[in-house]
This record gives structure tokens, C-alpha cells and sequence, in this order.
């Protein structure tokens, strides 16, 4: 990591050319983007849907396999207790990227989802009654509107919708106007999957705090991106996935203040979550192991460690500023192409780039981009509320990591040029 | 994945651009709509049918290249048909664009509508070009919407969309 610290040096000036030397460098550790597909170089513009795996990430889970298995928080012997170690070890990692105050804030969960699951049942179906109110936003991804809206069915409570104007930012004073009395819960997305809009979300935990209302962030596209301090924001809740940050899937982080996490209700029975069991009561474990019942993901969460150490070795803030380099090029690229409409123009965006071109369906769109080796995403991105604000069926979108570049951005944009050639 | 440079033929480009019996019929007596929710792509097919036979069709609708060539396509196949030989053509396409029929080694009566023939390789595409057809199915039986999602799916597993 030395080149990427020669980087970091020379961020105020001539950053061009030393990024650019470093971005191969950090290409070089992401073995799948050697790939051909359709017979041309991978171009991988998927992130926001899944991020690649850097060999470090991939090396630690074959040692991890080869030599450290056994299952965890049980047997006294070699295997279990080093598992166990690196296990909770991985959790210190999260809670030192998340900021978080301690280790037992960190939950390990399936996901994002999983995680939002896990406060609406814990939470919510203890907390949230008949005629209460849930403040959502219209950005939400559908894994933060479902377990809501089956919440609210099961209680009888109301979902709120913050809106949001056409470039795709929330209106504030209209999210303000929401709360009254009956507002019981704030579940906002940090960073909108489908648009990229970055949300002013401290500011606004700041004003549900002032109202008593709880907050859970839906960080799953904000983590990868951008430093996070869950003690500066404030939040409740903060959610995130392991497979967009460069790690595996089936493993994501649910962070929870302590003090909410110890009144919620378990989620999940099972093994792991107790401390004593008969047949006529259970005693729960502390936190957070109340909230893993069974054996966890062991592997994948060793691995999002892993993940998380490669990451701090490029720097957040580093691979913050670099992907908004990417989005602005192009931004500026696509928007000068005519006939196509970018979808979402935040002020304030990460790294994800959806458009439209005019008269071409999005799935005829990402086909043929296929063919050049190109892969976006297309569809409703889970967001179909946002997919009616804008009136599309679906939308093409291109997302950004730190190991792609701008000639990778300007295929995209041949690539545009020859669908809309083919359509004429 | 050499099918798929194949897909975008000239022929389902000039279909899209142009469908043919595009519209609604007056007076049809069969009609059914037929929508995938996931993509948005929605079809609505009319129809007369007289004597067993396919006098008239057209369709309208919004959708990919793909779907709208489908249809578009589809009803100069069937137009002037009988209904058993429609039908028989809704199975040939749905064989071909699933790949459970062998085009090289098994007896069709497909002709152009082999141009969809590298759909079989792009499985979140199949559903897009098999629409129209499941369509026609549905008004020769008198169903009134059909769905791509559900338990008429046609090719289950190959959901688009889910990240």
C-alpha cells in the first residue's frame, strides 16, 4: 500500500497521474477483473449491485479454511477458540470502521435486509403500535419499505413518505412536516441505491432526536464509499452489507446504540442467543450475541475484516474523493450525449450514474453493452417508488468503485453511442 | 454467448422500430393483456377468431425491442392460421427460446421467427421475447391477462431485477 500513500500526498495537486498509477496497482489485486466477457476486457460498472473481491480478501478466506474452521463460542479445543478469536476480531474491524463506541454494538447479519429484519421485529414489534407512525423515505430501497409496510399491516400502524424533487433530493422542510406525536420510527437510506443521492441524513437524525424518534440508517451503498462515524451521525441503527465492500455474501453489520439493543427483543432463537435453557423458561444472552442465534456466517465475517483492512489501506476518504472524480467525468460524458437523460441529479451524489436513452428500453441497453464486455445494471433497481416518481419502468444504471477508471467510463459511453446508433 | 452478437438482427430492429399490426382491433372477439411487472414490458393483443382460425390480430403495448419485435413478429406468424397451428408455434417459440427445442435436429415450423433463437442464452431476456406469445395463448383460451411472474410462469428462476 506504499503507492497508495504517495497518492494521498499529492491529492491537493497533480492527482491525475499518480492515481492513475495507483489505480492499476489496486486493479492488479482484483483477479475477476482480468476477465473477457463476450470476447472483450470486463468492464465492471455493477457496484452499487455487488463490489469484486481483492485477492487479500480472497486469501484470507482459503487460510481461513484450510487452516482455522471449527465452529465458534463453543469447545474448548485449538480450532474453536482461534476461530472464535478471529471471529470477534472481525467485529472490533467493523466496529472500528463504523466508529461505533463498543464491540457489542455490532451485530453480524445475512445483509442489509437481514439487518432491517432484525430492528423491525426487534424493535418495532415491541415498540410500534396501532395508529403510530414510520417516516420512510421515497428514495428507500424495497428491503427498507417492506419490513416496514409489514409491520404497519400486522399493527395497524402508518407509513409516512418523505418526498423528494426531480433531481432526486429529499425535501426537508416537507420531511419535517411529518412529525407529530404518532411518529414513532425514522428508517432513511444514507445513500439512494437507485439514484445515488447522498442524503443530509446527520442533519436529519438531529431533528428526529429532537422529536424522540429513533433512527435506522440503510448505509448498504454509503459504507463502501465514504467514511462513516455512527457516533458523529448519531444514528440508532446502521446497516450495511459485506458483498458491496468488497467482501462475501451472505455476511452484513447491523450497529445498534447498546442501550436500545439490550431493551429489543430477540429476533431469532436458537443456539448462541442463550445463556440458559429449560422447558418452562430461557434466559437470553447479552448483546449482541441475543441477536445471532445458530452459527454464523463464521467465514464470511472473518472475511469483511479482511475486506474492511483493504479498504482502510486505500482510505475512505481517498476512495471518496477518487469515485467523485469518476461520477463527475461521467456525468459530464454521458450528459453531453444527446438523447440520453440522466436520472438523478443530486447535488450531492456517490458514485451511481442512471439514465435513460431515449426511444431504447434499458434491457435492450444493458444486453447490448454486454456484448461489449460492459456490465450495468438494469431494471427497477429494488426502488420501484422511485421508478414511478421519475415515470420509467426501469432505468439503466452504471455504478462506480475505486478500482475502475475513465477509459473504463468511456466505453460506457461508446457503448451508449452504439446502442443509439443500432435504434435509429 | 456468440447468439447474442446474433440477437439484434436487423430484422427485430426494423421490427421495433416498425411493428406491424400494431393496434387495436374493433370488435375483436378475443382479447388478453399480458404484463411483466418486473420489467414493465405490457402487451394487450386483440383478436377475431372465426371457424377456428385467426382471421385478424394486432397488439399494443409498451416494451423492450425484444418484446415488441416478439409480437410484432408474432402476428404475421399467426395471422390467417388455425388455432391448433398457432398453438402449435407457441409451443415451437417457447421451446426455442427456452432451449428445450433443438432447431438443428428437430422438425419446426419456426422459419423467421429463428431470429430469437439466441434469447436461450440471455435467461433474464427469455421472458421478454416469450411474452407476446404467452399472451396469445391466454386469448386463444379465453384468459383475460396472463403475467410473466406467478404460476404461469413460463420460465421460472429467470427473475430480472433482484439486487
Amino acid at each position: 500500500m506504499k503507492i497508495e500513500r504517495m497518492a494521498v500526498e499529492g491529492m491537493n495537486g497533480e492527482r491525475k497521474d499518480i492515481d492513475r498509477m495507483n489505480i492499476e496497482r489496486i486493479r492488479a489485486d482484483f483477479p475477476i477483473l482480468n476477465l473477457q466477457v463476450s470476447g472483450k476486457p470486463l468492464v465492471y460498472l455493477d457496484n452499487a449491485a455487488s463490489s469484486q473481491m481483492p485477492q487479500p480478501v480472497i486469501d484470507r478466506i482459503v487460510r481461513y479454511q484450510r487452516q482455522e474452521h471449527a465452529n465458534i463460542h463453543r469447545a474448548v479445543h485449538h480450532l474453536s477458540e482461534l476461530a472464535t478469536k478471529e471471529f470477534e476480531a472481525a467485529r472490533i474491524k467493523v466496529q472500528h470502521f463504523l466508529k461505533a463506541k463498543e464491540s457489542r454494538e455490532i451485530i453480524f447479519t445475512r445483509g442489509t435486509t437481514e439487518a432491517i429484519n432484525l430492528v423491525m421485529h426487534g424493535y418495532g414489534r415491541a415498540f410500534i403500535g396501532k395508529g403510530d407512525e414510520i417516516i420512510l423515505s421515497a428514495l428507500e430501497h424495497h428491503s427498507n419499505i417492506v419490513p416496514w409496510q409489514m409491520l404497519a399491516q400486522e399493527k395497524g400502524a402508518v407509513l409516512r413518505v418523505i418526498p423528494m424533487n426531480d433531481a432526486g433530493e429529499l425535501l426537508i422542510e416537507e420531511f419535517e412536516a411529518l412529525f407529530n406525536s404518532k411518529t414513532k420510527f425514522l428508517a432513511l437510506s444514507h445513500v439512494s441505491n437507485a439514484l445515488g443521492t447522498v442524503n443530509p441524513v446527520k442533519a436529519m437524525i438531529a431533528f428526529a432526536h429532537h422529536h424522540g424518534v429513533p433512527v435506522l440508517i440503510d448505509g448498504a451503498q454509503a459504507a463502501p464509499h465514504q467514511p462513516v462515524d455512527v457516533q458523529d451521525l448519531d444514528c440508532d441503527f446502521y446497516a450495511f452489507s459485506g458483498h458491496k465492500l468488497c467482501g462475501p455474501t451472505g455476511i452484513g453489520v447491523l450497529y445498534g446504540k447498546a442501550q436500545l439493543l439490550e431493551k429489543m427483543q430477540p429476533y431469532q432463537g436458537g443456539g448462541d442467543m442463550i445463556l440458559s435453557v429449560t422447558f418452562e423458561k430461557t434466559t437470553y444472552n447479552v448483546i449482541p450475541y441475543k441477536f445471532e442465534a445458530g452459527t454464523p456466517p463464521i467465514m464470511a465475517a472473518i472475511a469483511l475484516g479482511a475486506a474492511i483492512d483493504y479498504l482502510n489501506g486505500i482510505g475512505l476518504s481517498k476512495i471518496e474523493a477518487y469515485e467523485k472524480e469518476l461520477l463527475d467525468y461521467a456525468t459530464e460524458r454521458v450528459s453531453a450525449l444527446a438523447g440520453v437523460r440522466i436520472i438523478g441529479t443530486a447535488r450531492k451524489k456517490a458514485a451511481v450514474l442512471s439514465f435513460e436513452i431515449k426511444g431504447v428500453h434499458p434491457h435492450d441497453v444493458g444486453t447490448i453493452l454486454n456484448e461489449d464486455g460492459i456490465a450495468i445494471r438494469t431494471g427497477h433497481h429494488c426502488a420501484q417508488p422511485v421508478m414511478q416518481r421519475f415515470k420509467v419502468p426501469a432505468t439503466a444504471r452504471a455504478s462506480f468503485a475505486f478500482y475502475n477508471t475513465k477509459e473504463e467510463i468511456d466505453k460506457l459511453v461508446d457503448g451508449i453511442r452504439k446502442v443509439q446508433r443500432m435504434f435509429i | 454467448m456468440s447468439d447474442m452478437r446474433q440477437l439484434y438482427q436487423e430484422v427485430i430492429l426494423d421490427h421495433n422500430r416498425k411493428p406491424r399490426n400494431f393496434g387495436s382491433i374493433l370488435g375483436a372477439n378475443r382479447h388478453a393483456e399480458g404484463h411483466n411487472p418486473l420489467c414493465g414490458d405490457h402487451i394487450k393483443l386483440s383478436m377475431n377468431v372465426l371457424d377456428d382460425k385467426i382471421e385478424t390480430i394486432a397488439f399494443e403495448g409498451e416494451g423492450c425491442a425484444i418484446c415488441k419485435a416478439s409480437a410484432s413478429m408474432m402476428t404475421g406468424a399467426v395471422k390467417g392460421q388455425s388455432v391448433q397451428d398457432a398453438e402449435i408455434l407457441v409451443e415451437e417459440f417457447r421451446g426455442m427460446a427456452t432451449g428445450t427445442l433443438d432447431l438443428e435436429s428437430e422438425a419446426n415450423h419456426l422459419g423467421k421467427l429463428k431470429v430469437f433463437a439466441g434469447v436461450k442464452d440471455l435467461p433474464s431476456r427469455v421472458k421478454c421475447a416469450i411474452l407476446p406469445w404467452h399472451t396469445l395463448h391466454a386469448a386463444l383460451y379465453a384468459e383475460s391477462s396472463v403475467s410473466t411472474e406467478g404460476e404461469a410462469d413460463p420460465v421460472p428462476g429467470t427473475l430480472i431485477g433482484e439486487e
